[in-house]
């Protein structure tokens, strides 16, 4: 029988906006190997770019630190962890809520957290004023049938 | 993102073929203001027929060009959703404010 995928990774990159795209890019390219649909790395990559933007443009505002994303496998779950260092949030129940924002003249549009909400199964926010926030998000990628051909493949490039 | 001017109908469509995110938001949201200014249409078209990746920043940049045209009198409409554009457009509730138009049609003449 096949083992259980168990797998992590860390990232961490400078808080540049073109930055966003390479950390969606290389979490789905991680969570690939739990074999999700299209549709739920669609999901996963959306979630990921709300939590970095935020660190980016709320966390660190105009200067620059680093954000970090560590994620991890486990059964058919993905785990990502996503923080910063920067200002943090002073009411969490607030900032959670839709079309909550504080930057109203950058044109956001306080949606960021009811997104990562409904694309994940879990989103918990922890958040220290003047030390940072970390955002822990996981999802169940539902299992589908894998012909037998795949499955050897499969098997033989994880071993 | 492309843009194309129909002289006779006024109509100014943007056809946006990039990932939307905060980052290239910047770049494609001053494109489209200058545009609207520089060609003064009566209607203006986003088409998302060609994103394939698309944020909360998109609906901060409709908002923000529903604005704008709003305020210079133009008709602003969005064409070709893709399943997840809709979804996050839908959440937001953009789709109250802004209609869903077709392409073929409004091109048509
Ligand atoms: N990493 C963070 N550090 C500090 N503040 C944050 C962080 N993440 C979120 N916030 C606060 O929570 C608010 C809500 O976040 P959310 O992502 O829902 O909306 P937004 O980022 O303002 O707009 P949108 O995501 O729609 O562009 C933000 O306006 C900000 O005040
Ligand atoms: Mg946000």
């Amino acid at each position: 029988m096949k083992e259980q995928v168990e797998n992590e990774m860390r990232l961490e990159f400078l808080s540049k906006s073109s930055n966003e795209a390479f950390a969606r890019l290389t979490v789905a390219a991680f969570a690939s190997q739990l074999d999700p649909t299209i549709e739920e790395l669609a999901d996963i990559k959306t979630a990921v770019s709300e939590a970095v933007t935020n660190c980016i443009i709320h966390g660190y505002e105009n200067r620059i630190g680093i954000v970090k994303i560590y994620a991890k496998l486990k059964e058919k779950e993905i785990i990502i962890e996503i923080s910063d260092n920067g200002k943090g949030i002073e009411n969490i129940e607030i900032a959670k809520e839709p079309l909550y924002t504080t930057k109203p003249n950058l044109e956001r549009s306080g949606m960021g957290f009811t997104i990562m909400e409904s694309f994940m199964d879990s989103v918990n926010i922890e958040s220290i004023v003047g030390l940072g926030t970390k955002i822990t998000m996981s999802k169940k990628i539902k299992s589908h049938e894998k012909k037998e051909s795949e499955e050897d493949t499969y098997t033989i490039l994880n071993t | 993102m492309e843009s194309k001017f129909y002289e006779k109908d006024k109509l100014l469509v943007f056809k946006i073929s990039e990932e939307i995110d905060d980052h290239s938001v910047q770049k494609i949201r001053r494109r489209a203001d200058y545009e609207i200014e520089r060609y003064m249409p009566k209607r203006v078209i986003f088409d998302f027929n060609s994103v394939t990746f698309m944020d909360s920043a998109g609906i901060g940049f409709l908002i923000g060009r529903y604005k704008f045209a709003n305020m210079l009198g133009v008709t602003l409409e969005i064409a070709n959703l893709t399943q997840s554009v809709k979804k996050i457009f839908e959440m937001s509730g953009v789709l109250k404010l802004i209609s869903v138009t077709s392409l073929q049609e409004s091109t048509a003449s």
